[in-house]
């Protein structure tokens, strides 16, 4: 059988790709090597946010995300647990409070909704928060799903519209006509497409490759904690430290860490963030974790005694410039790449497909794809040499 | 407190559960204590408020959680019980000022 | 942070003991880690040591044997050879450049130590009762058959006054034994196999007659206090409101499926026990080769030594399969002389063996633990889980205690939602994601996820539900602590 579009990686952006373009009358294939969510999809927060991002195109593209979420797709929030909670972030000093306050006049003239919140007025947002920080941004557009339900929940709901999910179906190379993509090779059997969206997240780089053509995606491993399940609303809202921004916008391969806090719809509290550059290592990094429970005790003194039960890994989908890959690639004509979206990807991954979707139908999307162009990091090494 | 009891080779101890005394005896555990004294639940689900007690007692599943003096989520079944322990159902539970529905 | 010691040993349960005072007294510096706050393990569980009664053996096995390890354990303790410390637990195991184990650790009542460094490695965890969800089992009432043999043991207490011990195995004898001579009624031992079957395995039950004679012996005891014996018999429900009032039982065929009448037994006491499920936490998390044991457990794959796949690891006792005390003790004390001989030439050992004695003890030991490993199979194969068991289930039975997942919701995120395997059910539903992490639902949730996509359970299923981060759960301020042992690279000192 032949396919409209073949999509490669069963993850959210996969996932959500193959709901749109589903829903765009497309016959949708979708491809994957091990099993649905099984990558970077259930190694994350689930979170939808604004607050962390730097006036800039990622932003533009988390803001047209954040609508797709809450019209495209509202009907289906109570299925993955979408919880408008809001983010709080959170300064320790007076420094770090000033940068932050310089950082939402830039977000606001974007589209951000914030909130400035005083140092008083913080117990009101977060009751167990530590008297010694200083202020902070409250941002009421930031929200959370659970990831892995809203990858099996849009599959299904493409599945109701015809599409196809293949597991344990790994592509092995492309099917050409030329330069042109014109299917996937799969352990499986050929699929024949009119279109091929590469949407391997991490491991996007490799597919690429089999068209022969470089997609700079790149590991940055992350760690979280997680806890006991604690009493309702113990942590209400997404907190974290100011630095968290600076730290996301760093290329630095060495392990840094911030404070992410935040409770889920099961009791659990999630505690992140690290970033380190060591390639597909899945060794349990005590560096990492320990200075994550250090840093989340420093933020909520209570946590002190809160039993973490386990730790969970990822690797966030890297590229030098930190934004996405979205769009047609000129250098292979037929494949299509929606990756890179670092660990933004859920959040990012409604956006994603919508656009992508109306992009292969030929219309024109609703966002300028250009500064997402997979083409141009060869550009810009090009420049370099 | 302690009994004087001459045909007891231990002295008895003394722990207490939502106000009721619960006899014990040194090298016992909390859990065991419980349940010798009858008590099979003392712990409500999350999701469905269902009773909860020793289940696997040996310190494998968690089933059995108590706030021992103030202390929550410790392990009833491992926990030696000692004399004037206060049991609870949750942390909250002994503190005045926090009124939750039981 | 105490070491670099020669090994360290996880558990101090009969292989853990063996082991470790075998090492001991071949020269190396060990480390002995035990949860419990005495040596003994769950086999020979006692009563606490600082308050002992003359009678706290009764119902021992191998109690001679037990106190002969201990007294070299204290011995060893005393002049330094043995770093013991019970009441640890280690969470998280890390390996350096150097090949040096470092064990981190957290008090079941309180730490004395955070966490050691050793060179080698031998983890004797030991195993807990496996379970099989039935309506009703999470009532208050029933508990897993080694808890109620552990509060007889450990805690002189009585789970209940009339009691029914029940699913498979040769345990469920022991377990009946004991609540009888300690004041219960025991209204029913409820085996869901025919017990003749082993019999018809002789190569098996011939390899080891010691065992053989154990089960005769309880076999006496059952008929002296009248315990009713059922076999071929399952419980298909726990009846009662907020705590357990009786079960319902009915005859099975050799499968599990019901085929005769079912009829309902008073108890306020259930004890069930499926076969053993072994504790993999830590060599799971340094990367061991696994399979899938004749019982479906998921066990780690040793060599004649008892060397995992993994440089320096050795596993002994439940962890290599389920096989009881006996080939436990064996397979500890042929780790320890292994290990010891691959760190120095035998000749030059200073071993109370002597070096002649020792060459000679581990092909004797090899001998010993293929016999016991044959029986422990024969046992197994006369002993299944019932292959139809999950045809037990309904709908809103719990499968998952801690997160309170009901069968129906697994079925529902296999069919809807595309769950094929054990990881994405689950990330989807939520089993084995509580408190336990796994460790109770671990087995069944392995066998639903397999059933459900019509396949048998493979080693794969299991150990995606028997990997953990974690071996325990540890305080976030405990873990901050190892943040002050850092010197880390990072910039990010504005917060605070």
């Amino acid at each position: 059988m032949s396919a409209d579009l073949v999509i490669v990686g069963a993850g959210v952006v996969g996932a959500a790709g193959a709901y749109f373009a589903s829903l765009a009358g497309l016959r949708v294939v979708v491809v994957e090597r091990g099993a649905i969510a099984g990558g970077t999809s259930s190694a994350g927060e689930g979170n939808l946010l604004v607050s962390d991002k730097e006036a800039g195109p990622e932003l533009d593209l988390a803001l047209y995300s954040q609508q797709v979420w809450r019209d495209d797709l509202a009907e289906y929030a109570g299925l993955w647990e979408f919880e408008a909670k809001g983010g709080l972030v959170v300064a320790g000093s007076e420094r770090s409070l000033a940068a932050l306050r310089e950082l939402s006049v830039h977000q606001r003239r974007s589209g951000v909704e914030v909130r400035d919140v005083a140092q008083a007025e913080l117990r009101d947002y977060e009751p167990h928060l530590s008297p010694e920080l200083t202020g902070a941004a409250y941002y009421p557009q930031d929200a959370q799903v659970q990831p892995m339900l809203v990858v099996a929940h849009l599959l299904r709901l493409a599945r109701e519209r015809g599409a196809q999910v293949r597991t344990h179906t790994e592509v092995v190379g492309f099917l050409r006509d030329g330069d042109r993509v014109t299917g996937v090779r799969t352990v499986r059997g050929d699929i024949p497409a009119g279109a091929v969206l590469n949407a391997a997240g991490t491991w996007a780089g490799g597919v690429a490759e089999f068209a022969g053509v470089r997609v700079p995606v790149l590991p940055r491993r992350g760690f979280i904690l997680v806890t006991q399940p604690m009493p309702p609303r113990t942590i209400r809202h997404k907190v974290y430290a100011a630095e968290y921004v600076g730290d996301v916008a760093s290329s630095d391969a060495a392990l840094q860490t911030s404070p992410v806090v935040e409770g889920t719809a099961s009791g659990t509290i999630l505690i992140g963030s690290s970033r380190e550059r060591v390639g597909f290592d899945r060794t349990v990094s005590v560096p990492a974790i320990s200075a994550l429970a250090a840093k989340a005790i420093a933020l909520f003194p209570m946590l002190r005694q809160v039993r973490a039960m386990r730790t969970y890994l990822g690797f966030r989908p890297y590229c030098p410039d930190h934004l996405p890959v979205i769009g047609p690639d000129p250098r292979a004509p037929g494949l299509w790449h929606a990756c890179g979206h670092e660990g933004a990807g859920i959040g990012l991954s409604a956006g994603t497909g919508k656009l992508i979707a109306h992009a292969v139908t030929g219309e024109k999307p609703d966002l300028d794809l250009t500064p997402f162009a997979p083409d141009r990091f060869q550009d810009a090494e090009e420049a370099l040499h | 407190m302690t009994s004087q009891d001459a045909s007891k080779k231990f002295p008895r101890l003394q722990m207490a559960f939502r106000g009721t005394p619960i006899p014990t005896e040194p090298g016992q555990s909390v859990g065991a204590a419980l349940v010798a004294a009858g008590i099979l639940g003392w712990r409500s689900t999350r999701k469905g408020g269902r009773p909860r007690g020793l289940f696997c007692g040996i310190g494998v599943c968690f089933d059995c959680l108590i706030t021992i003096d103030g202390v929550p989520d410790q392990r009833a079944c491992l926990i030696p019980a000692a004399d004037g322990m206060r049991l609870a159902d949750d942390a909250h539970d002994e503190e005045d000022d926090d009124v939750r529905p039981a | 942070m105490s070491g670099p010691h020669d090994v360290a040993v996880v558990g101090a349960g009969p292989a853990g003991l063996a082991a470790a005072v075998e090492a001991a007294e071949a020269g190396l510096a060990v480390a002995l880690i035990d949860a419990a706050g005495q040596p003994g393990g769950q086999y020979w569980r006692h009563y606490d040591e600082t308050h002992p009664r003359r009678d706290d053996h009764v119902g021992q096995h191998g109690w001679q044997t037990f106190t002969g390890l201990r007294e070299r354990l204290h011995a060893l303790r005393d002049t330094g050879r043995i770093h013991y410390l019970p009441g640890h637990q280690v969470w998280l195991i890390t390996r350096d450049e150097t090949g040096a184990f470092t064990l981190q650790m957290t008090g079941v009542v309180t730490r004395s130590e955070r966490s050691l460094v050793a060179r080698a490695l031998i983890l004797c965890a030991g195993g807990y009762d496996r379970q099989l969800p039935v309506p009703g089992w999470d009532l208050p009432g029933v508990m897993a058959a080694g808890g109620v043999q552990a509060l007889v043991k450990g805690h002189r207490t009585l789970a209940g006054k009339r009691a029914v011990v029940a699913g498979t195995g040769p345990f469920l004898l022991p377990v009946a034994t004991g609540l009888a001579r300690s004041g219960a009624t025991v209204a029913a031992v409820v085996e869901a196999n025919d017990t003749l079957g082993w019999l018809r395995d002789p190569f098996g039950a011939v390899s080891s007659p010691a065992k053989g004679g154990e089960a005769v012996q309880y076999a006496a005891a059952m008929a002296r206090r009248r315990i009713p014996y059922r076999t071929r018999t399952a419980v298909r429900e726990i009846l009662g409101d907020r705590r357990v009032e009786g079960v319902r039982v009915a005859k099975v065929d050799r499968d599990g499926r019901p085929v005769g009448p079912e009829r309902e037994i008073a108890a306020d006491l259930v004890a069930f026990g499926w076969g053993f499920t072994p504790s993999l936490e830590l060599p799971l998390m340094l990367g061991v080769e696994t399979r899938k044991d004749v019982d479906g457990s998921l066990v780690v794959v040793v060599d004649g030594l008892q060397r995992s796949s993994v440089e320096s690891v050795y596993v002994a006792g439940e962890g290599t399969g389920v096989g009881g005390a006996a080939l436990a003790v064996d397979e500890g004390r042929l780790s320890a002389l292994a290990l010891a001989a691959s760190l120095r030439p035998i000749s030059l050992r200073p071993t109370s063996l002597g070096p002649t004695t020792a060459s000679a003890e581990i092909p004797r030991l090899q001998r010993r633990i293929l016999r016991a490993r044959r029986f422990a199979a024969a046992m197994h194969r006369t002993y299944p889980v019932p292959r139809a068991w999950t045809e037990w289930l309904s709908e809103s039975t719990l499968v998952c205690r801690c997160e309170e997942v009901s069968y129906g919701e697994l079925h529902r995120a296999h069919d809807d939602l595309g769950a094929e395997d054990p990881r994405t059910l689950k990330m989807l539903a939520r089993p084995g994601m509580g408190w336990c992490q796994g460790r109770v639902c671990g087995f069944a949730t392995a066998g639903i996820a397999a059933c459900l996509s019509r396949r048998e359970t493979t080693s794969e299923d299991l150990r995606a539900l028997s990997t953990r981060s974690f071996a325990a759960p540890v305080a976030l301020g405990e873990l901050a602590e190892l943040a002050d042992d850092m010197t880390s690279g990072d910039a990010t000192e504005d917060l605070m």
